[in-house]
């Protein structure tokens, strides 16, 4: 039997980590994942895992510890947000040549300039070429599930790759909701044992590891990693069954709302995404067909899927809580556009930056964007690619 | 045991050659020997800062270290180990390892008194047990010799040039090894491959086996940096532990050893003129320059009398 509970997103997370029990956790604390470290410390402290917490002084540190003791032998965990993931920047890319299966939360908050502790993704979204798996979470419950499943995605024999597992600072980090625990034993059985192929402690086997490689080598190194995001995708899908089987909560690469018969629909991400059904669903009685695709899985990108799914659309709105300054969108919408380009040529797609900073974003707000999805499907005509949403201009 | 450099040198080398590291250059020799003093039975995890010791050292797909092994980056040598050994300490509690591993990370001076200073400082706070090892070259080697924080006052380098307005660095070396007896931890050590390595064979010893955290600054010239004739190496370390430039001492739970005392106390400049580096000081007009550096030497050598209870 599941347990029923009311957790806020960031005791979620720790309870996930003490049903994980990883080996090793090193953490820094920065607003809003502060708290994740926090509890777990506890459970460390009452003796209820085994993991040995390493208070780091520095998150650039966090990050070198955990590849040190990953590259050991020890599953490992951490959890950051904005900053940390910033001085993290150099690690995350070595983490992820280094194909070490670390799994960090990342408590999305905006980046620095000018400092703010609310939310955004320009954090995670700043780290997305750094070869990490991302998940992202709408709420509690998928930010604890995605969780789980992050570990037995990153220790796949055919991926070895890290995943940050992202849900909105604040907005989900900090709000108590219901949330459907699985029994600690269940959790330890659906991860499995670790049991990595080639490690730092394995005496008699002794390996190096981060070579200087040369050109004769690098190339193929970096082949091979880009083939382990690849795997991945099947890898996702496989553990999303399995969990299914065990919790009867579907995952897959994004989440479908009201999507077979829309006309207009927007792709979006995490917390927003529960107001934006809301919004649908306002618009559905009105007998507007509304649609909406929440994603879950931004790396590796399901280009070919999400490029099909948004094919049937008249028009779409690809939603950025993200700003990649190019003057051409935000980074989700140059990606979902890209892949609309070979299977929904049709779709008119445009683009919104919104909620920068933890700017709130009201159903009015939304319910604007299919306002003017609704027209573009009327007339076929974009007046304006590149937009805005709730910004003073 | 009496320390007998022929014996020791029959143990299994844990670093290999055909490495490609310098002729004349000290850290090869600093490894070689530290590693030296680990048991035959001991395993090592041994993590390095980027700079010349990783680049020539481990180049794909060529290794020459025996045990485990792991870089990651410039500045994190000290972080990296410090959660290698946090593993060992977690595996070992589920009864997932065997045997002993010890934990040892080299940094140049530039991934250890400059980049890499606040990781070393905060795995030295935590307690693990592990050794960190400076390999103090005095400059960023692997660059093409720019000064560090280690670089000695006045030395010429690509980035504190002698020029004529300028006499090389402006500002005195960083006392790093001070720095780290300040933290506290079980064993700090200032050392240096001299005469049969003796005093680093046995620094090194007690460093890897004091349990926690431990401590080494080794002095390694660089033939390249320094601008010597690359047989002279141990000579020039020679000289400078002879002028007390570069003393051998320890210090044990807080407590102060000095090591060794020369019997004439050289001047400075018989370490500095076979240098290239300091070539621009041994003019008329910079006579001065080189009393400066006789007086900063003195004093601090005079300081670590005191702190010895020598003086």
């Amino acid at each position: 039997m599941a347990i029923k509970d009311k957790l806020s997103g960031n005791e979620a997370i720790a309870v996930a980590m003490r049903q994980i029990d990883p080996d090793v956790v090193a953490a820094f604390p920065i607003t809003p994942s502060t708290e994740v470290p926090q509890y777990f410390s506890q459970f460390v402290a009452n003796g209820q895992v085994h993991t040995e917490f390493v208070a780091v002084e520095s998150e650039h540190s966090a990050m070198s510890a955990c590849i040190g003791a990953e590259a050991a032998g020890a599953r490992t965990m951490t959890a950051t947000s904005s900053q940390g993931l910033a001085l993290m920047w150099e690690m995350l890319y070595i983490a992820a040549s280094l194909r070490l299966p670390i799994v960090m939360s990342v408590i999305n908050r905006a980046l620095s300039g000018p400092i703010n502790i609310h939310n955004d993704h320009s954090d995670s979204m700043g780290a997305r070429d750094s070869g990490w798996i991302q998940l992202y979470c709408e709420n509690n419950q998928e930010a604890y599930d995605n969780l789980i499943q992050a570990i037995r995605i990153a220790e796949h024999k055919d991926v070895q790759l890290p995943v940050m597992v992202c849900y909105d600072g604040f907005i989900t980090s900090h709000a108590v909701e219901n949330i459907e625990l699985i029994e600690d034993e269940k959790v330890k059985a659906f991860i499995g044992e670790y049991r990595p192929q080639h490690y730092l402690l394995d005496r008699d086997n002794p390996i190096s590891m981060g070579p200087l490689d040369m050109p004769a080598y690098y190339f193929e190194h970096k082949r091979a990693q880009a083939e382990a995001m690849k795997n991945a995708k099947r890898v996702i899908l496989e553990v999303a069954q399995e969990f299914e089987k065990l919790t009867g909560r579907k995952y897959g690469y994004f989440e479908e709302y009201k999507m077979e018969d829309a006309e207009v629909g927007i792709v979006i991400m995490n917390s927003t995404a529960g107001t934006a059904k809301f919004v649908v669903n306002e618009l559905r009685k009105q007998g507007i067909k509304a649609g909406l695709i929440k994603l879950r899985v931004f790396r590796p990108f399901p280009f070919e899927e999400l490029g099909k799914a948004l094919s049937h659309l008249k028009a779409v709105a690809i939603m950025d809580k993200a700003d990649s300054f190019s003057g051409a969108g935000g980074p989700l919408f140059t990606e979902v556009r890209s892949a609309m380009f070979d299977y929904a040529k049709d779709t008119k797609a445009v683009s919104y930056i919104y909620g920068l900073g933890g700017r709130d974003v009201r159903p009015d707000e939304i319910m604007s964007v299919y306002q003017d999805l609704l027209e573009i499907a009327r007339t076929g005509q974009v007046k304006s690619t590149f937009n805005y949403l709730g910004v003073r201009e | 045991m009496a320390y007998n450099l022929k014996t020791l040198t029959e143990k299994e080398e844990r670093f290999t050659g055909g490495h490609r590291m310098c002729a004349g250059c000290g850290a090869p020799i600093v490894v070689r020997t530290v590693l030296r003093a680990l048991k035959p039975e001991d395993h090592a995890v041994i993590g390095v800062a980027t700079g010349c010791l990783e680049v020539s050292t481990c180049l794909y797909p060529y290794t020459a270290w025996k045990d485990s092994f792991i870089h990651s980056a410039f500045e994190n040598a000290a972080a990296t180990v410090s959660g290698a050994e946090a593993a060992y300490r977690a595996l070992a509690k589920v009864g997932k390892v065997k045997g002993t591993t010890k934990f040892i990370a080299f940094g140049g001076d530039g991934g250890t008194y400059d980049i890499g200073f606040q990781a070393l400082s905060g795995a030295m706070e935590r307690g693990h047990d592990m050794v960190y090892v400076c390999y103090d070259n005095e400059a960023y080697m692997n660059t093409g010799i720019q000064r560090s924080s280690s670089t000695p006052k006045y030395a010429d380098t690509t980035t504190s040039p002698a020029g004529s307005e300028i006499p090389g660095k402006v500002q005195f070396k960083k006392d790093l090894t001070m720095i780290m007896a300040a933290h506290n931890i079980p064993y700090v050590a200032q050392t240096a491959p001299f005469r049969n390595l003796k005093d680093l064979y046995e620094k090194a010893e007690k460093a890897i086996y004091t349990p926690g955290p431990a401590f080494l600054n080794v002095l390694a010239p660089c033939p390249r940096g320094w601008r010597y004739n690359t047989p002279q190496l141990m000579e020039i370390v020679r000289l400078a532990i002879e002028t007390c430039v570069w003393p051998l001492y320890e210090v044990i739970e807080g407590k102060f050893i000095l090591n060794y005392k020369p019997k004439n106390k050289l001047p400075v400049v018989e370490y500095l003129k076979p240098q290239g580096r300091f070539r621009h000081l041994f003019t008329k007009e910079n006579e001065g320059l080189l009393e400066e550096i006789q007086k900063e030497v003195d004093r601090r050598w005079n300081r670590l009398l005191e702190l010895c209870g020598e003086a």
